[in-house]
């Protein structure tokens, strides 16, 4: 039954010749539309190591209206966010979900006056005096089914807080939300698990220690099969460099290209680096359901790696909330972090130690490698909107795209609008990256889709690269609904190792053989 | 009577509206944000947050950015809301500023231009599906509350003149203690009692959003969080209770 739904939304966007071309189309409002389209809830077990309770207690009304009152004294936003909205509807048009599937709870506003209704009626004068006015309303079982439902309809993007006058973050509300329902009870399955997974195990794969040992010594022997050089990648060693990934990173395609990029980065750079069991992961999958306690946990894990592991630096590999984790909340959750080299920053991004490297002259292309590939970038939404790299704001749009300039030679923008602070999400991310919902998840990636097949038609553009491990996963699940391979999403630095040519290498053997002139060009 | 009348209601409402702001301002100040959340690319500086705000509040940037529509209607309303304030202080001093003295010419058509802006926004709230969605009964009242009393204001300047003589001296007398008598016409009546209404509900309302845009984390504050560490006074409690990060981090 819920398939008939689910068709039938996706279809009312696509019969629509405008709403097929252009990617920021926004349909009519219809309320309801996706209300089917839920994903599993969290069983007790799930529940329990991230300190919630088990099935709904019979007090869950009072216990939620508790958390809410402790949420709106402890965080600024979400008191701010519930009082402020004038309702302009600036914001209305501006969500991915919403234009993928017209549902008018998609809205942004629409979304969070699921909340803000309850707030009003309980916490607002007007709302108590008189509900019906300001449209306040009471909690009940129906209003916390549609906050599970429309909650996890959100990837916590922040595209409307671009737009919004006032800078109303709907993630703020999305993830108070979640953490009002988690405290009821009402948590969902895939957050929850893999949030458990990586308290026990280390990350949220659950890849133990001689699993992701077996894995790199595979990679190990895979780069040198393919360079003739014996690249390290080092687990649990002692070195300089801490890097974390997103454990993706190990067996996902294309998120394994990247890995093997950073690799022979610090190879070619001469780094010692390497990776920890114990903190074998990037991603924090607490920030999506707001948990500041559970999210300090996971960061805390990258604190003790880097202790155990006497390294001077931390460097994070391609994802997007790790990497607002990282860059904007590490320091915050798991600082002060003064037993680091004080001459880089806390953490760094994978991107900015390989746009620093070229620019020292430490690496060298061989463009050509790339030459098949018509590219064009997709900016992640926690990258573009919620962290910055190298050390001026904008930097998260500019360092990506140097070290896809300098390895490939066809690069092209997708439109204007649907990039840097304005990118549409891949519409898999906020811990919404699982099967339960590839409804919403196709339904939400239609507007980059339609962005993508722009620069398709208009300059061939054959592959799209991304430097966040849900995007990679995502697209991989979305693009060949829109005719275009599996693999057609790259990581930025599969580009970088397709086009590096280590010391030593066959390439460089073959490269210096071949042509000295074109070397000079290229090392230029 | 009507003088005490309207005297106690405009000591009330001025008391709401002061005591009711500022009371919801403490709320903001006090209220931690303990994260770093600013919308990026975000200033890094305390002038750019200074100028990035600025350019909010004074051009409306990212309403701009998300649709012009709303945009100009937006901006027409409030600047000529800013114009009729600066022409109405000249009922609260004697003499007036200069700035008030030149307002005044401009103020008296900042009206019909106040009209128009509000008339655009509640025509976008009937006719859009999306904003009509969204809209509260409240919503509605409030654009309505605004164009009556810019309509009643209008009445006086242009068709039923009142004695603003007297009017100024009922005000001036107020800010003295010492209630003057107030004209009793019915567009005077109606505008002072809707102002009256306005002043009362702000601070329960989204009005709040005045005050409340200098406090929004995404607008002001700096992006500096490698820079500088920035934890709330709750969480520094929660670290200190588990005995520093160290003996935190080998429990989790």
């Amino acid at each position: 039954m819920s398939e008939q739904l689910d068709d039938k939304a996706v279809e009312d966007v696509t019969i629509d010749p405008q709403a097929q071309a252009d990617p920021l189309f926004a349909p009519q409002p219809v309320a309801g539309k996706t209300r089917d389209w839920k994903s599993f809830p969290a069983e007790e077990k799930f529940q329990q190591p991230l300190g919630y309770p088990g099935p709904k207690p019979d007090d869950w009304k009072e216990r939620a209206l508790a958390k809410m009152d402790e949420l709106r004294g402890k965080f600024r936003s979400f008191r701010v966010f519930l009082d402020i909205c004038v309702k302009c509807g600036a914001c209305t048009d501006k969500c991915h979900y919403y234009m993928g599937t017209g549902d008018a709870r998609n809205m942004p506003v629409g979304r969070q006056d699921l909340l803000r209704s309850v707030y009003r009626r309980y916490f607002t004068l007007p709302g108590k005096w008189f509900p019906s006015l300001v449209g306040a309303r009471e909690l009940t079982e129906e209003v916390l089914d549609e906050w599970y439902t429309y909650y996890f309809q959100c990837s916590e993007c922040r595209r409307c807080s671009v737009y919004c006058p006032y800078g109303i973050d709907t993630a703020e509300i999305t993830m108070a939300a979640r953490e009002i329902l988690d405290s009821v009870g009402v948590g969902m399955k895939y957050t929850n698990e893999i949030i458990g997974k990586v308290f026990g195990i280390g990350n949220n794969l659950g890849l133990p220690k001689p699993a992701l040992q077996s894995t790199l010594e595979d990679l190990e022997e895979e780069i040198e099969e393919d360079t003739g050089v014996k690249v390290r990648l080092p687990l649990d060693e002692p070195a300089d460099v801490l890097l974390v990934t997103p454990s993706a990173d190990f067996f996902a395609e294309p998120h394994i290209d990247g890995l093997i990029g950073y690799a022979k980065v610090f190879h070619a750079t001469g780094e010692k680096w390497t990776l920890s069991s114990y903190a074998s992961e990037a991603a924090n999958f607490a920030m999506f359901i707001g948990s500041y306690e559970n999210m300090r946990r996971i960061a805390l894990r990258i604190r003790k790696a880097a202790i155990d592991l006497g390294v001077k630096r931390i460097i994070i590999g391609e994802c997007g909330h790790a990497w607002r984790a990282a860059y904007s909340f590490l320091n915050t959750l798991a600082g002060p972090f003064d037993f680091l080299d004080p001459n880089y920053p806390v953490p760094q991004h994978i991107c900015e130690y390989t746009w620093d490297a070229i620019q020292k002259g430490k690496l060298r292309f061989n463009k050509e490698e790339n030459d098949w590939i018509k590219l064009t970038y997709h900016d992640s939404c926690n990258v573009a909107r919620a962290s910055r790299m190298g050390d001026y704001p904008g930097g998260q749009f500019d360092i990506p795209r140097n070290i896809i300039k300098a390895v490939c030679n066809n690069y092209y923008e997708m439109p204007e609008d649907t990039i840097k602070e304005a990118t549409l999400c891949c519409g898999g991310g906020g811990g919404l990256l699982t099967d339960d919902l590839i409804p919403l998840r196709k339904a939400g990636g239609s507007p980059r889709m339609k962005a993508l097949k722009q620069v398709r038609e208009e300059h061939g553009v054959n592959k799209m690269a991304a430097i966040c491990a849900i995007c990679k996963s995502q697209f991989t699940k979305v693009m060949p609904d829109h005719g275009f391979a599996i693999d057609d999403i790259m990581s930025v630095h599969q580009l970088v190792s397709n086009a590096i040519i280590l010391p030593g290498s066959e390439q460089e053997a073959e490269r210096d053989g071949a042509d000295d002139e074109r070397e000079k060009e290229t090392s230029a | 009577m009507l003088s005490t009348i309207y005297a106690v209601l405009f000591y009330v409402a001025t008391l709401v509206l002061v005591g009711g702001v500022g009371y919801r301002i403490w709320e903001y100040a006090r209220t931690p944000a303990p994260l770093k959340i600013p919308t990026t690319p975000a200033p890094t500086t305390w002038g750019g947050v200074v100028w990035r705000l600025f350019k909010e509040v004074v051009f409306f940037e990212s309403l701009w950015k998300a649709n012009k529509w709303i945009w100009v209607f937006g901006i027409v309303f409030h600047m000529s809301l800013w114009l009729i304030f600066l022409r109405h202080v000249r009922y609260f001093q004697e003499p007036v500023f200069t700035l008030v003295a030149l307002a005044q010419p401009i103020g008296k058509y900042a009206g019909l231009t106040f009209m128009l802006g509000g008339l655009g926004l509640l025509a976008r709230r009937i006719v859009v599906a999306r904003v009509r969605f969204i809209s509260a009964p409240s919503d509605y009242l409030m654009l309505l509350l605004f164009l009556a009393i810019g309509f009643s204001g209008l009445m006086m300047s242009f068709v039923s003149h009142t004695d603003i003589v007297a009017v100024k001296a009922f005000f001036l007398g107020l800010m003295r203690f010492d209630i003057q008598p107030l004209p009793a016409d019915a567009p005077l009546l109606v505008h002072l009692t809707l102002v009256a209404l306005f002043m009362l509900i702000f601070p329960f309302s989204k009005l709040l959003h005045a005050p409340g845009v200098f406090f929004s984390p995404t607008r002001n504050q700096r992006d500096n969080p490698r820079d500088k560490r920035h934890v709330a006074a709750w969480a520094l409690r929660m670290e200190k209770a588990e005995g520093g990060q160290d003996t935190a981090m080998n429990k989790s």
